[in-house]
């Protein structure tokens, strides 16, 4: 392929054009990424009047912390259900969208509207519907026998962030589903049809396949999501608790430098994330560019 | 082996569009109909709903009998071969064919005996564990055969199998095509726009246009007597050249004043149409063409020109090598019962 050249008739004007985005990078990247690797081998005293090099001894600490063990696996389940949750309701409504022909963009515009929603808006929006005392959907789980109460057991609240995080993403994988589905011929389906596969095996045998490689690519990027990007909506309504049931990585980050004022600690699992992201997205180029094999 | 009877059926899309306004149409059991038009008339339509793959608006298809309106696709017994093949791209050649055996629950090894069956009859023996990716555009169609013939259907469905082959390759596979269904005697749908497929295909050629069949009949048949104006033009390449003119119970005189002798006509506008093959050079003869592009073809070249003294295009193929070159005046005739009358009007066939 041939790449296109332009000529600049100033030296200067190419450099010009790229410092916005050169400095955008340094100093929301660059900058607090290398301050949090620096932070990361210091440690301070509770009144931050000394600080001394302690090399990997934070990295350390951490892996032998109970709670930090924990929160890992909080959340792995976390993101694990985001992923899933997310994903399956998604498809299910591609799948149903993809049949649909009349009003189709309509349909299509309304299910995009919830990715508009900031991830911290979507944790205030579910918290009122699930708070226990003024809450529909906590009354409506009352009403059907269900004691739900976010603040005193674990496990409400994981299905709480789960909801709130899942949600805002089901239009962002709804849309990758669609075009993935309107991808496949419809004479692949007719086909299946003629060789007597009813609607679900040929769901089954022909387009979840075909759909594999945007299953793959989406699993990527909802993990990467519910990572990282998921921290305004445990702010916004569990803030961590009960007990720890919804500390989750990103959280965890947050409340141990700014609430723990372990400035060192936090700086380390700064690194360990960074660690995790940047091999999500090494994967996901190394796929992306191949394809996953059908 | 079933006959397929098509009794006036209608397709009104749910927007009011009417592409099929009522069409009936009989293939007895084991024969080849082609179904042949310009895109749009409604043949690939047709063949969808015989399918099952659109719903009939009105009207009854019954595959053998037995009516099909309700019946899934796969409840029908019959088998598609789709234009751009349909492959499962997932799976293998094997797996491909063998998809709609396992479906229906046929034993592994009569699902084995069957593929490699269809296999070598196709020649495809050895691509069984290879996927259509890694198959060249031939090799793709036979697979699509083989998937169509392991099931031993009642009927086959073409819809413009060829389409996505190289002129060559089209050729080839129209006879093998052919062969193949003459020796397993199945009843065949075949949609084409390719009126040279459909000549040489079909036992019963259906020419359609505008969602209506315009001439149903076998293939020399429609050629030598097409019942319609746009079956006459469509039919046959180059296409039949029309002149205007004027009958009279004599013959037909042409907007340049000359006359053809033909009789048996009443009056009013008149096409006259006489195939680019059936004309002549005559010294003596009525039709005179100023020569505008000569095409050498080889055996055969196509010269074309204007009607003098009017503006109607006229195509003549001629033969040997004392050719008119761009400029000439040529003088053509064509033998009794080479025109072909039709009403300027309606194209309906007059003489």
């Amino acid at each position: 392929m041939r790449t296109k050249k332009v000529t600049f008739r100033h030296r200067w004007l190419p450099y010009l054009l790229v410092a916005p985005q050169i400095a955008i990078t340094i100093v929301f990247f660059i900058w607090p990424a290398s301050q949090a690797l620096y932070q990361s081998v210091l440690r301070q005293d509770a009144f931050g009047l000394r600080t001394e090099f302690v090399g990997l001894q934070n990295f350390a600490r951490l892996f032998a912390d109970p709670l930090y063990i924990k929160s890992f696996f909080t959340t792995i389940a976390f993101s694990a259900m985001v992923a899933g949750l997310s994903m399956l309701v998604a498809l299910i409504l591609a799948v149903m969208a993809d049949r649909v022909i009349r009003r189709a963009t309509v349909y299509r515009t309304l299910l995009i509207w919830p990715y508009a929603v900031a991830p911290a808006v979507a944790g205030v929006l579910w918290w009122f519907l699930f708070n226990p005392t003024i809450g529909i959907a906590a009354y409506a789980l009352d009403q059907l026998g269900y004691d739900w109460n976010h603040y005193s057991s674990g496990s409400d609240a994981m299905a709480l962030i789960v909801i709130a995080a899942a949600w805002r993403q089901v239009s962002y994988n709804f849309l990758f589903f669609l075009a993935g589905l309107q991808a496949i011929p419809r004479s692949l389906t007719e086909a299946a049809a003629i060789d007597g596969a009813g609607p679900f095996k040929r769901f089954w045998s022909i387009q979840m396949p075909l759909l594999s490689p945007t299953v793959f690519f989406l699993i990527v990027v909802n993990v990467v999501y519910a990572f990282f990007e998921t921290f305004g909506i445990v702010h916004a309504t569990t803030s961590g608790g009960p007990g720890n049931a919804t500390n989750i990585l990103v959280y965890k980050v947050w409340r141990d430098a700014f609430e723990g004022l372990n400035l060192g600690s936090s700086a380390a699992q700064s690194v360990v994330l960074m660690v995790i992201v940047i091999a999500l997205t090494a994967i996901q180029f190394r796929y992306i560019e191949r394809r996953v094999e059908y | 082996m079933a006959n397929i009877s098509i009794d006036t059926i209608k397709k009104i899309y749910p927007g009011g569009v009417e592409v099929i306004p009522g069409l009936s149409l009989d293939i007895a059991a084991g024969e080849l109909c082609v179904l042949v038009g310009p895109s749009g008339c409604g043949k690939s339509t047709l063949l969808r709903m015989v399918a099952g793959l659109e719903e009939v608006t009105e009207g009854e298809i019954r595959i053998g009998g037995r009516r099909v309106n309700d019946l899934e696709p796969a409840a029908r017994d019959i088998s598609m071969v789709f234009q751009n093949y349909a492959l499962y791209p997932h799976m293998s050649v094997f797996d491909n064919m063998a998809y709609g055996l396992r479906n229906r629950r046929m034993p592994k090894p009569e699902i084995r005996t069957r593929v490699d069956a269809a296999a070598g009859a196709l020649g495809l023996e050895g691509f069984l564990d290879r996927k259509p990716r890694q198959l060249s555009g031939g090799q793709r169609q036979r697979v699509a055969m083989g998937r169509a013939i392991v099931r031993e259907p009642a009927a086959f469905l073409f819809d413009e199998p060829l389409s996505n082959l190289d002129a060559k390759l089209r050729v080839k596979t129209r006879v093998e095509i052919r062969a193949l269904q003459q020796r397993l005697g199945t009843t065949s749908i075949y949609v084409t726009h390719d009126q040279l497929e459909a000549m040489t295909l079909a036992d019963k050629l259906v020419v359609m246009h505008a969602g209506r069949i315009e001439q149903v009949g076998p293939p020399l048949g429609v050629y030598e007597r097409p019942a319609t104006a746009f079956v006459a033009g469509f039919i046959g390449s180059p296409p039949m050249n029309f002149l205007p003119g004027e009958a009279h119970t004599t013959g037909v005189r042409l907007d340049n004043g000359v006359d053809i002798a033909l009789p048996g006509l009443t009056g009013g506008r008149v096409d006259l149409g006489v195939r680019p093959e059936d004309l002549h050079v005559d010294p003596a003869g009525p039709v005179e063409l100023s020569v505008r592009v000569v095409e050498r073809l080889g055996a055969t070249a196509n010269v074309h020109g204007r009607l003098a003294g009017t503006d109607a295009e006229i195509i003549a193929s001629l033969s040997g090598t004392d050719l008119p070159a761009p400029g000439d005046t040529l003088r053509l005739t064509a033998g009794a019962g080479k025109w072909h009358v039709f009403d300027a009007a309606q194209g309906i066939r007059l003489l």
